[in-house]
């Protein structure tokens, strides 16, 4: 199926990658063989229901799991623990508490020994794009989530990762602040040229941002097909009522039916099951 | 809600009450007590309590024993706060200790440390130094296991953030594991203060030496009604001024939760 058409300017790769947990109720295997790359600049997506064994690929591509088999190359170089080229937004909020918004986007300056006006000034500049002027001085407990989610974006910006490596990091949004959200992404996105790994459950977010979307299947998560999305650039979320964008949803969702189905029907089962044995 | 709305909502009106609710009790008091509803020879009547206070002051020179004893809390909590602290970190970095040693360490929490005081005295003598001891091991268990409890309830995802960004050991704890386990840390050095101021006046009052629980003691025994009760105000007074001065340090070194 998906074998990793290797390209020379890919710089992640993703190659064979299982995962299994060992559970009460026996091994489950979250990600089965999975490979695929991501070019250099490319915005790339994952998507699946829930359950699919999304998080478990972050978390390897991350570098912080490490029980399962295949390798991740960056750039060529294999990993085994997280790599400084890749930055991570996680899909919990993830802000630090005790700190500023500016400390909090500062934080990775600080680990690199930047001097204190040198990493504000730096600082200042990823709250600016990420569109938090004038909240500088604010503590995250003042915020709202979809703020909060700005800054861990800015603050993991803020180590200039080579990859932007982001966990569903607007699932916890309403649907308004999410698209916005995403006009914000998709324009950093084209500033910086980042490259961007984005795992999402959102039909409409992967198809917006994304130059390729990967489409996971439910239990075991194998790679279903990589749809290329071939949509003009620079966009916005004006895009999401174009003709070409319905298309592309239409199609994805037909793949993702099925999945998604069988992932409900898994999941009352499993309540049934729990239900009738206690 | 931002800083601002929650500062301009503060409004005077919970002091007042809890203000108005004291002056009401003691009046109350007042009324049972000249009424002979509460016998006077145990409770005496809060204005003689309150025109004792002067008497107190000048000719039981309470304000030297009040900085004894406020000393006295003084340094436990600095060796409170400087052992427990280190003894929960220690615990949590050490599973095998923890394991060992938790569920000992809660035991002790509970067991009345006040009544060692015979083996205190032998070891320190009968010094201000058995004083501090035992308030220093009646609070030891509360700060070690808040300590612990606070660094252990770090959300994963922070602790996730810190490795992706490959943190050191001591750079994980130091920027986060610490700070977030700063509040529930200062939950447990608040409980350990009430254990040490406690059992300071305790023992001042048994081994009948320095600070208030001395003069409470004397005062008690000379059957100074309305001293002895002055002079517990003044321990109250000793545990306001410590929860004052820690507020601050907290908000000092955590501005925001
Ligand atoms: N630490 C773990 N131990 C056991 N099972 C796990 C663990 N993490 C995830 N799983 C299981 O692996 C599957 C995939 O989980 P996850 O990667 O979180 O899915 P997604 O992010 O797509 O919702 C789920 O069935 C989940 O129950
Ligand atoms: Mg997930």
């Amino acid at each position: 199926m998906a074998a990793p058409s290797s390209t020379n300017n890919a710089i992640l790769t993703a190659d064979h990658i299982n995962v299994r947990f060992e559970t009460a109720e026996g091994p489950v295997i979250a990600v089965d063989d999975v490979s695929f790359d991501v070019k250099q600049g490319e915005f790339f997506s994952v998507i699946g229901p829930s359950g699919c064994g999304k998080s478990t690929l972050f978390n390897v591509i991350g570098g912080l799991l490490s029980h399962h088999q295949g390798t991740i190359k960056v750039g060529g170089e294999t990993i085994s623990e997280p790599h400084k080229s890749i930055g991570m937004v996680f899909q919990e909020e993830s802000t630090f508490p005790w700190r500023t918004v500016t400390d909090n986007v500062a934080f990775p300056l600080e680990l690199i020994g930047m001097e204190k006006a040198q990493r504000i000034e730096r600082a200042k500049h990823f709250i600016g794009m990420v569109g938090l002027n004038g909240f500088e001085n604010r503590y995250p407990g003042e915020l709202s989530g979809g703020m909060r989610q700005r800054v861990s974006l800015a603050r993991t910006l803020a180590s200039e990762p080579k990859i932007l490596l982001m966990d569903e990091p607007f699932a916890a949004l309403d649907e308004q602040t999410r698209l916005l959200l995403g006009d914000k992404v998709l324009q950093i996105q084209q500033q910086l040229k980042q490259t961007t790994l984005l795992i999402t459950h959102n039909i409409t977010e992967a198809v917006q941002m994304s130059d390729r979307i990967l489409v996971m299947t439910y239990r075991p998560g194998k790679v279903k097909r990589i749809v290329d999305i071939d949509l003009p650039r620079p966009r916005t979320s004006e895009i999401v009522g174009s003709d070409a964008f319905g298309h592309y949803v239409a199609q994805i969702w037909s793949d993702l039916r099925e999945e998604a189905s069988r992932g409900m029907r898994d999941q009352e089962k499993h309540v049934m099951d729990e239900g009738a044995s206690s | 809600m931002t800083a601002a709305t929650a500062r301009r909502s503060r409004s005077p009106l919970p002091a007042a009450t809890g203000i108005g609710a004291l002056v009401a009790f003691f009046a109350t008091m007042e009324v049972l007590v000249q009424s002979g509803m509460v016998n006077r020879f145990i409770v005496p009547p809060p204005s003689e309590i309150f025109g004792s206070f002067g008497r107190v002051i000048v000719e039981e020179h309470v304000f030297g024993r009040f900085l004894q004893t406020l000393t006295e809390c003084l340094t436990a909590g600095v060796m409170l706060t400087v052992f427990g602290v280190a003894g929960g970190v220690l615990m949590h970095r050490f599973k095998l200790l923890q394991q060992a040693c938790e569920t000992w360490v809660a035991a002790l929490a509970s067991a009345p440390i006040v009544l060692m005081y015979p083996l205190f005295l032998v070891i320190y003598g009968r010094s201000a130094w058995t004083i501090i001891m035992m308030g220093f091991f009646a609070a030891l268990p509360p700060v070690i296991l808040k300590t612990i409890e606070g660094i252990s309830g770090t959300r994963k995802v922070l602790i996730n953030v810190g490795r992706s960004f490959n943190l050191t050991p001591s750079q994980q704890f130091w920027k986060i594991l610490f700070p977030s386990a700063l509040p529930t840390i200062f939950v447990g050095i608040r409980l350990g203060l009430i254990f040490a101021l406690i059992n300071i006046v305790g023992v001042e009052f048994l081994i009948n030496y320095g600070g208030l629980g001395q003069l409470i003691n004397d005062l008690a025994e000379r059957y100074d009604l309305a001293g002895t009760y002055a002079a517990i105000c003044f321990v109250i007074l000793v545990s306001v001024l410590f929860f004052m001065a820690l507020e601050k340090v907290e908000r000092w070194l955590r501005p925001v939760d």
